[in-house]
């Protein structure tokens, strides 16, 4: 379904590309060996490489470059054997040297592509233009003084992966569906955490709108460093809608950074960046070429795990998923993996019903994460085994999985304690029957006269009496059998 | 190639250098001579020939991803022109 | 004056090895000629208090039986090295007060090897500059002076004009330099001293204060070729700290000085000899052609057809890089700041007053060839060009194996001489700057003195990596010139 914006004078159309950067998982910084860890102390996590210092020099870690040709491969994309890392000049206060170190005109990673999984169960390839290696800068905090903002080195120099889409997203649904499937993608990989709080994965958007039917591109609007996905989309919608109030009214849109703000949900221009912006990039000269070889690139290739769009292709084939479900239980890996411990061995749909189920409801109403469920795999596994064998029917089973999360057990161990098993014993549930018959020859009667409505009646009483514990099949086939004689 | 004085200002300020206006004047001629004398490079075919940003016919190496560095704050803010609470202080940034 | 001053830094080793003097006798007999010179202002800042701590050290090493390479030697480190724990300027004022926690490789690996610091060597600003007069210090002073004029004072030359100036007046038995476009050679021709800038990658950059990173490399200044073999053998070294360091195991260098050139083939190039080249260096020039000639070498003429280009190379390249790497003197982690209103009130303030006129050009220079528009005409255009002048050298070393040229165009000039315009100034450079762009090694030796008396060098230029060659064809034409001159009072 297309997201159009109806305007006074027509339809438009929204392009969004989007720029992510995603802090690379590595234990020390990109040139140096300072470490990458959240929320040390001020300027602790710093060597004078970091604080560019007279005299300090670049080194690469060998870790981040294997991590951006990991993500790289992950991401179906061209990966470039010589790579340029080029300074980016400008003036800022948490920019040490004085320049960022990027990759300009020779990236390491090369155009490549990303599915994005719709709602209706579909997909759409969006591109992926590229991907670099750079340096974070480090952080102002501007509320600490009345006068005086407050610099902290300690990201200062941490590798970040700058991954840029192609301009081939059209709604901001779409945006959240491709920054939900990247960093389901990067996590897989081991390449970033993910976590946008803590500012490991940021995201600028680029966005502009066209008439729909037009294949021109339009002067576009960097809205820069949203730091949640929802406030990606707001930001999207907001913006989209500005830039067509402002056509509509004869105006032009100007080329400009402009800052998200969450409070009042609209964007506005960042004056600061206002002057003209010349970066100046040339190649460092404290680097040289970044050379890699096919091999090297080869043997990640071979270490690359099972990633979200194969292993959703794999569940639908393997275990006949459809592609909604199979999509979300590959959407994490460690939900993948809890999802394939249950169904081993076992009815996969029935599998996948209690995880999606069941399971993902108390997992949300719990508010812990996957990684400390509160019911384990084995526990759901083994209590969809006594489903199977019939020891529970489904009404029982939720209330074994219930006491599951409140206490922790073994479903075998709750059945034995609680005495839940399903009666299955065809005695006992023809004596429960005999028992409703005989207390109710009038029902029995207009049963047998064709009110057959009034069986589920019966049924009811024999579970009542039972405590639910009757095996419901049976109780049907019996009921049926002596009611209407 | 000769340059004015608002591209001489312009260039100051991309450089964060402050100059006073009685400075714009000398060194746009200054800097336009330097223009001039560089400019002979133009006679020089260069088709095909690719840039040389590096004499040293090497790749890039690398090193271990470990922690080496850092843990060092005194000595980073040591030579601070103004610090307090273990941050570096400037003049208010604002946004 | 002690004679220990006037010792080589060789002769010098010799006696401490011997045992027939100490490293507090020489560090003391140095310290007092530093004192007795300081009108030539070649030191910025004097540590006598800790050399002789490190030379009391020293001597205790020697008696455990642990010298180094350097063990007891007396020398000074142009202050553009980063040293722990003593002030560290460029001779820019922006860097007021800076006292590095940390010591570059290079003066690391000299303490390593024993060598005894005096202090830090004055230098033009950023290393910008061809007389050690753009010095936030005010300029070093030339010990040498004109027969016509002694009292005139001429440059030591730059960017290393104190570390020359030091050398030459007994000082130190030894200096570091550094040099991006000639840096150690012009201004060793200008004092009368030997001086190698190395192979680009054979001495590690590691906290260096940086002026063009492609270009940069620290050498020795000494007063002999066998001093600099063995002093460059000291800083020379793989660096894991600097990515364009070379992993190549460092020679013996002094044992290349066989004395033995017959049959090498000496470079001529013929665009050395520019029009108006004046007659007294194309004189010493020659000398030096025949030396070799005597020695059983081959002259060959050569053509390095670029070369008018490397000036004007260069002067992007150098000014490009310089403008990038002077963006951390902004005020906030070191040095001087000066209060603004706002961030960039203060960048600009703190740079205005920290900078010097050349360097303030060279930077406005070098971010405008980088600038939107600009960048493909003037810096990719110099780097091509730069390629091609790398190409000519490459050519030429198919048929030679060393190039024999002038160092500079003239001997030394006066203080208040080539003040005017930029350019006349950096045509000093003219005969060392492709040497730099090529990444060569490039050694300049006193062979004469010029007709008022002042001390003209030759420059011998060696294929990446082969400073071996270098050394053993300089100290066979240090022989043939026999310059063993001082400058008057020295």
């Amino acid at each position: 379904m297309a997201y159009l914006i109806e305007g006074e004078t027509g339809t438009w159309e929204i392009v969004i590309g989007l720029e992510v950067h995603a802090q690379v998982i590595s234990n020390a910084k990109l040139f140096s060996g300072a470490a990458t860890t959240f929320g040390a102390e001020p300027n602790s996590q710093v060597s004078f490489v970091d604080a560019g210092f007279p005299g300090m020099l670049p080194v690469i870690n060998a870790v981040c470059v294997s991590q951006a040709v990991r993500t790289g491969l992950g991401l179906k994309a061209k990966i470039n054997l010589t790579s340029v890392f080029a300074r980016k000049n400008y003036f800022y206060a948490d920019l040490p040297q004085g320049y960022q170190i990027s990759q300009y005109d020779k990236p390491i990673v090369g155009e490549g592509e990303l599915i994005l999984d719709l709602a209706d169960g579909s997909t759409r390839t969006v591109g992926i233009e590229r991907l670099h290696l750079e340096q974070d800068a480090g952080k102002s905090i501007h509320d600490m003084h009345p006068t005086k903002s407050f610099i902290d080195l300690n990201r200062s120099g941490v590798a970040l992966m700058e991954i840029v889409s192609k301009p081939d997203l059209r709604s901001p649904e779409e945006a959240g569906l491709y920054l939900t499937k990247l960093r389901s993608i990067l996590r897989y990989l081991g390449t970033c955490d993910g976590n946008m709080q803590e500012g490991s994965m940021r995201c600028d958007a680029n966005v502009s709108v066209r008439p729909v039917g037009s294949t021109e591109l339009r002067t576009r609007c960097e809205i820069k460093n949203v730091n949640s996905i929802r406030f990606v989309q707001q930001a999207i919608e907001y913006e989209a809608r500005r830039h067509v109030e402002v056509y509509e009214s004869g105006g032009e849109i100007r080329q400009e950074t402009r800052l998200f703000d969450s409070g009042r949900v609209e964007t506005r221009s960042m004056r600061s960046k206002e002057h003209a912006h010349d970066y100046r990039y040339f190649p460092d000269p404290d680097l040289l070429p970044l050379v890699i070889e096919q091999a090297f690139v080869d043997e990640i290739k071979a270490g690359l795990p099972e990633l979200p769009d194969e292993k959703k292709a794999r569940f639908m084939a393997e275990y006949g998923l459809n592609a909604y479900d199979a999509g979300v239980l590959v959407a994490e890996k460690i939900s993948a993996e809890f999802f394939e411990t249950v169904a081993k061995g076992r009815d996969p749909k029935l599998a996948c019903n209690w995880v999606m189920g069941d399971f993902f409801a108390a997992l949300n109403a719990s508010g812990k994460t996957i990684e400390e469920p509160p019911v384990t795999a084995a526990n759901l596994g083994a209590m969809i085994d006594l489903i199977t064998d019939g020891t529970l029917s489904g009404r029982l089973a939720k209330d074994v999985f219930a006491l599951m999360v409140e206490t922790g057990k073994a479903p075998g161990v709750l059945v034995e304690e609680r005495g839940l098993k399903q009666v299955t014993d065809t005695g006992a549930i023809e004596a429960a029957i005999d028992a409703v018959i005989a207390a109710n020859p009038d029902k029995v009667q207009q049963v047998r006269d064709g009110k057959t409505t009034l069986l589920g009646w019966f049924v009811g009483q024999v579970m009542k009496a039972t405590q639910g514990k009757a095996n419901p099949a049976l109780v049907n086939e019996l009921l049926a059998k002596k009611v209407q004689g | 190639m000769s340059l004015d004085i608002s591209a001489v200002r312009a260039i100051a300020t991309l450089a964060r250098i402050e100059l006073g206006e009685e400075e714009l004047a000398p060194l746009a001629g200054e800097l336009s001579n330097i223009l001039n004398f560089v400019e002979h490079l133009s006679e020089v075919n260069t088709d095909g020939i690719e840039p040389m940003s590096s004499v040293a016919d090497l790749s890039l190496p690398m090193r271990a991803d470990l922690v080496t560095d850092g843990d060092i704050a005194e000595q980073i803010l040591a030579n601070a022109p103004e610090a307090a609470e273990g941050f570096f202080t400037v003049p208010k940034v604002v946004e | 004056m002690s004679e220990l001053t006037h010792l080589t830094l060789a002769q010098a080793r010799d006696r401490l090895v011997k045992g027939e003097t100490s490293a507090v006798e020489l560090t003391r007999a140095h310290i007092a000629q530093v004192e007795a010179k300081r009108h030539l202002n070649a030191f910025i800042t004097e540590t006598p208090e800790r050399a002789l701590a490190e030379a009391e050290a020293s001597d205790a090493r020697r008696r455990q039986g642990t010298a180094g390479a350097m063990e007891g030697l007396p020398i000074g480190i142009k202050d553009l090295f980063c040293t722990e724990g003593v002030r560290t300027t460029a001779a820019s004022k922006i860097l007021d007060g800076f006292v590095p926690p940390y010591e570059s490789t290079v003066s690391g690996n000299l303490k390593t090897a024993g060598a005894i610091s005096l202090g830090k060597l004055n230098l033009d600003e950023f290393a910008m500059g061809s007389s050690n007069k753009t010095s936030a210090f005010g300029p070093a002073i030339n010990p040498w002076t004109r027969r016509s004029d002694p009292a005139a004072k001429l440059v030591p030359g730059g960017s290393s004009g104190g570390s020359a100036a030091a050398v030459a007046a007994r000082m130190v038995l030894g200096a570091t330099g550094t040099d991006t476009g000639g840096s150690i050679r012009q201004p060793a021709a200008f004092c009368g001293i030997t001086g190698i800038k190395p192979t680009y990658g054979r001495c590690s950059r590691y906290g260096i204060v940086a002026f063009a990173s492609s270009l940069d490399q620290a050498g020795p200044m000494a007063r002999t070729v066998r001093d600099c073999a063995i002093m460059l053998g000291a800083m020379a070294g793989f660096d894991p700290k600097d990515s364009t360091s070379v992993n190549l195991k460092v020679p013996d260098f002094e044992a290349a000085l066989t004395g033995d050139i017959r049959g090498l083939k000496v470079g001529i190039p013929r665009e050395y000899r520019p029009d108006g080249l004046s007659a007294e260096i194309s004189e010493v020039w020659e000398k030096g052609i025949a030396w070799l000639k005597e020695a059983g070498a081959e002259p060959v003429e050569i053509n390095l057809p670029h070369t008018k280009y490397a000036l004007p190379t260069y002067y992007i390249v150098a000014p490009a890089e310089a403008s990038s790497n002077l963006a951390r003197y902004d005020g906030l982690r070191f040095g001087q700041r000066v209060p603004g209103k706002s961030l960039d009130e203060m960048y600009a303030k703190s740079r205005a007053a920290g900078f010097g006129p050349e360097v303030r050009r060279r930077i406005l220079i070098g971010t405008y060839v980088l600038s939107a528009g600009y960048y493909d005409a003037y810096y990719a255009k110099a780097q091509k060009v730069r390629r091609l002048i790398a190409e000519d050298f490459r050519k030429a070393f198919e048929t030679v194996d060393v190039i024999l040229t002038p160092t500079a165009p003239s001997p030394a000039f006066g203080l208040d001489e080539n003040t005017d315009d930029p350019v006349t100034m950096w045509l000093n450079d003219v005969f060392t700057i492709p040497t730099s762009l090529a990444g060569l090694p490039g050694l300049s030796l006193p062979a004469g003195l010029s007709s008022d008396g002042l001390p003209l060098g030759l420059q011998l230029i060696g294929r990446p990596f082969d400073e071996e060659t270098v050394f053993k064809v300089a100290g066979v034409m240090e022989s043939a010139a026999g310059f063993d001159v001082s400058p008057e009072g020295v």
